[in-house]
């Protein structure tokens, strides 16, 4: 094998430059921010529409299953929607089935229903966490009560005034489900399969394509992927400088260099492989 | 917003294992064993807290002890109340068998609650995702072909007359992609005949399909990747600017 | 014995589970209503071996001295502190100023988090070494991802803008999403 040339350099490149150029290019349009134009799709616009249309009072379930590992997408997501939930006086009930973000769920619940003076029991009720999120989700819909006894802070569910009459899904008018893992196909199976309880996702951009099978089928009625779906919603809300949105321009120059780098490579083995010197 | 010296060590301590964890970019070393080795053990250590804080006592504990109590009142039948410590004992004597595992010559005992599980999720699972995931999918396979071809006939009619269109026509094409996409996608995967004649071509549109499937997944994987790492970003530009703040106040 | 017996388990309790769902007689609710409680409390022992695992792995480590012990060191201490100081604190799972919920935030939390942050950098790294339009499906794959990679970010629409509305690169990513990949997570 020859050496020298160009793009025997760059196809041979070391994986570290690659590593130093992507973290720069990510790194500084977070620093020397430009704002850019984000646009909204059907599919959020639909969870947006559906929230917005319930009248104050209503309950909503609003279940959150993501830990540390997603939080960078879905959190911004999670307190968008929680935002607008609390903002329109809805009643919110939640669960966290995923272990790692038992606490993580609960801060960001507490001070989502802080900002608009939410009341704890009144406002919102958080169920915590069980293990089997399958069985915990098939139980709900007999009855919160089967798998919660008790709240997320030891509370008997019949003393909290928000649960008065609240006994299962339908007593919910949907379920906004915000998840990073495998669990969305519980959610799907048996609280709108079996259950017939209307559902949104909030996923990560990884698992996103996967559901747009369930929303052309009405299994789901929206569906918001990874922190494109976050932007969308904060831009619905009004709230244009919230961190999805801000992270916008970072993702986009991200994603031109990835191109950049798959264009370059191809290039270079291409030319190298003419060369006969793959 | 004011820190507190509390807050800037912890928030220092957070940035540090990161950095520790983003020198493996670099190359393998012991900063990053370290902080490997540690959050193995800390999520342990996590799990065991959470499962004991918001399962254990609320399911099996506390109904436990409390159908014990009931023994004590006078109210309602003996038998009764021992049934109930037997429903509630069951379960957690079930779950002791799976320590069997440790042991060599018992741990075949392991695998009756391993079985229970298995067959109690299989079967609820099974009715629900012949429904969810297949019956509910295939019906939506099913358009009305007449209403779409007059659809896309109108639209085309519309682009013909007026110059514009209300792209219906790219809509009903769609709709046919689906149906005729994951019939072609299905062939592909079935492998009990060669893929040759009709069900070839099938299996090669199918695979094409896929393709652009798989594409679309992998567009999407890469936001979510760099959505992670902007996170962490985030994060230590929050540091850096409690650590200005912090002292300039 | 040792295999029939948890077959026949699996069997019995598969079979009530998927028949149940078709009997709404009271008694069959009653059992199907404690198998679901007693599914999640024996799920709770899983962890249990789990753990008794993992500390068996490196105990063995620490006595035999292997390369790494002083590591498992950490883990193991890790997990001792943790599980106690979780267990022992009768608020640590809502005091936010407890040491439980500093190691959550401060420790578990950003460690977690980085170590799924490293896969932007392998993806890109992958992204040009390995991605490869060798055949028409690799380049049909690529096509599709690039497409989408820029429509579904603010910069596709900047770049193509000027297109008439239905063939900028954010239309044809949301037909891409709409259509072929609705086919193929359908076949899938």
């Amino acid at each position: 094998m020859t050496s020298g040339g160009i793009w025997f350099r760059l196809a041979n490149l070391d994986r570290r430059w690659v590593y130093l150029v992507i973290g720069i290019v990510t790194f500084l349009p977070i620093i020397f921010y430009i704002g850019v134009p984000v646009s909204i799709t059907p599919e959020v616009q639909a969870v947006y529409r559906k929230i917005d249309s319930l009248s104050p009072g209503t309950v909503i379930m609003v279940p959150m299953e993501f830990g540390p590992s997603t939080m960078a997408e879905l959190e911004p997501m999670a307190r968008a929607v929680l935002r607008h939930c609390f903002s329109r006086d809805l009643k919110i009930i939640s669960t966290a089935l995923q272990i790692e973000g038992v606490i993580l769920m609960e801060k960001v619940l507490r001070e989502s229903a802080a900002e608009y003076g939410g009341k704890y029991g009144e406002d919102y009720v958080f169920l915590g966490y069980k293990p089997y999120p399958d069985i915990v989700i098939l139980n709900m819909g007999e009855n919160f009560r089967k798998p919660f006894p008790r709240d997320y802070y030891g509370n008997n569910l019949d003393d909290l005034p928000m649960m008065n009459g609240v006994a299962n899904y339908s007593n919910t008018a949907c379920i906004v489900n915000i998840n990073s893992t495998s669990g969305v196909d519980y959610w799907i199976n048996y609280a709108n399969g079996r259950y017939g309880a209307d559902l949104a996702l909030g996923v990560t951009a990884v698992i996103a394509t996967d559901y747009y099978a369930f929303l052309q089928s009405n299994q789901i009625f929206g569906l918001m992927g990874g922190l494109k779906g976050a932007a969308e919603y904060e831009r619905l809300i009004g709230r244009r400088k919230d961190i999805a949105n801000r992270s916008m321009t970072s993702v986009s120059v991200a994603h031109l260099f990835i191109i950049l780098f798959i264009v370059v490579g191809n290039f270079a083995y291409f030319i190298n492989r003419g060369k006969g010197r793959a | 917003m004011e820190f507190t010296l509390g807050q800037i060590l912890w928030m220092t301590v957070a940035v540090f294992l990161t950095l520790c964890i983003f020198s493996f970019l670099y190359k393998d070393n012991p900063f990053y064993t370290f902080a490997e080795h540690l959050i193995v053990g800390i999520s342990a250590g996590y799990w065991i807290a959470i499962l004991y804080h918001t399962s254990l006592t609320d399911l099996w504990i506390e109904p436990l002890v409390d159908s014990f109590s009931a023994l004590k009142d006078i109210e309602g039948a003996t038998a009764g109340k021992i049934g109930m410590i037997i429903v509630n004992i069951l379960p957690g004597a079930i779950g002791i068998l799976m320590l069997s595992r440790f042991f060599k010559k018992a741990a075949w005992i392991s695998r009756w609650p391993i079985a229970y599980y298995l067959g109690v999720s299989a079967g609820v699972a099974f009715p629900l995702f012949l429904q969810s995931f297949v019956i509910r999918q295939v019906a939506a396979n099913m358009i009305d072909p007449s209403a779409m071809v007059g659809t896309m006939r109108s639209d085309l009619t519309v682009l013909y007359h007026y110059g514009n269109s209300t792209l219906l026509f790219w809509q009903g094409l769609g709709e046919i992609i689906i149906v005729f996409g994951s019939i072609c996608g299905l062939a592909y995967f079935y492998f009990s005949a060669e893929h040759k004649g009709i069900l070839g071509g099938a299996a090669r549109i199918g695979i094409w399909i896929l393709m652009i499937g798989f594409g679309a997944t992998f567009g999407y994987t890469v936001m979510a990747r760099v959505s992670l790492l902007i996170g962490r970003f985030n994060f230590m530009i929050d540091w850096v600017s409690a650590l200005s703040e912090y002292f300039r106040a | 014995m040792r295999r029939e017996v948890p077959l026949t388990i699996v069997f019995v309790c598969g079979a009530f589970m998927a028949f149940q769902y078709f009997v709404p007689h009271y008694v069959s609710a009653a059992v199907y209503q404690y198998a679901l409680n007693w599914t999640i409390i024996i799920g709770i022992f899983t962890l249990a071996v789990g753990i008794g695992s993992l500390i068996h792995v490196h105990y063995d480590r620490i006595s035999r001295r292997k390369s790494t012990w002083l590591y498992s060191i950490v883990t193991l201490a890790g997990l001792s502190f943790m599980a106690v100081l979780g267990i022992l604190s009768p608020n640590a799972l809502t005091d936010s100023q407890g040491l439980f919920m500093k190691m959550y935030f401060y420790v578990l939390s950003p460690v977690q988090a980085t170590m799924f942050a490293l896969l932007a950098f392998f993806i890109a790294s992958a992204a040009y070494r390995a991605f490869r339009a060798k055949t028409v499906l690799a380049t049909l794959l690529l096509l599709s991802a690039v497409i989408v990679m820029l429509g579904r970010v603010p910069i596709g629409d900047m770049i193509s803008g000027w297109l008439p509305e239905g063939l900028r690169i954010s239309d044809v990513a949301r037909y891409i999403l709409d259509y072929p990949n609705t086919a193929a997570k359908r076949a899938r």
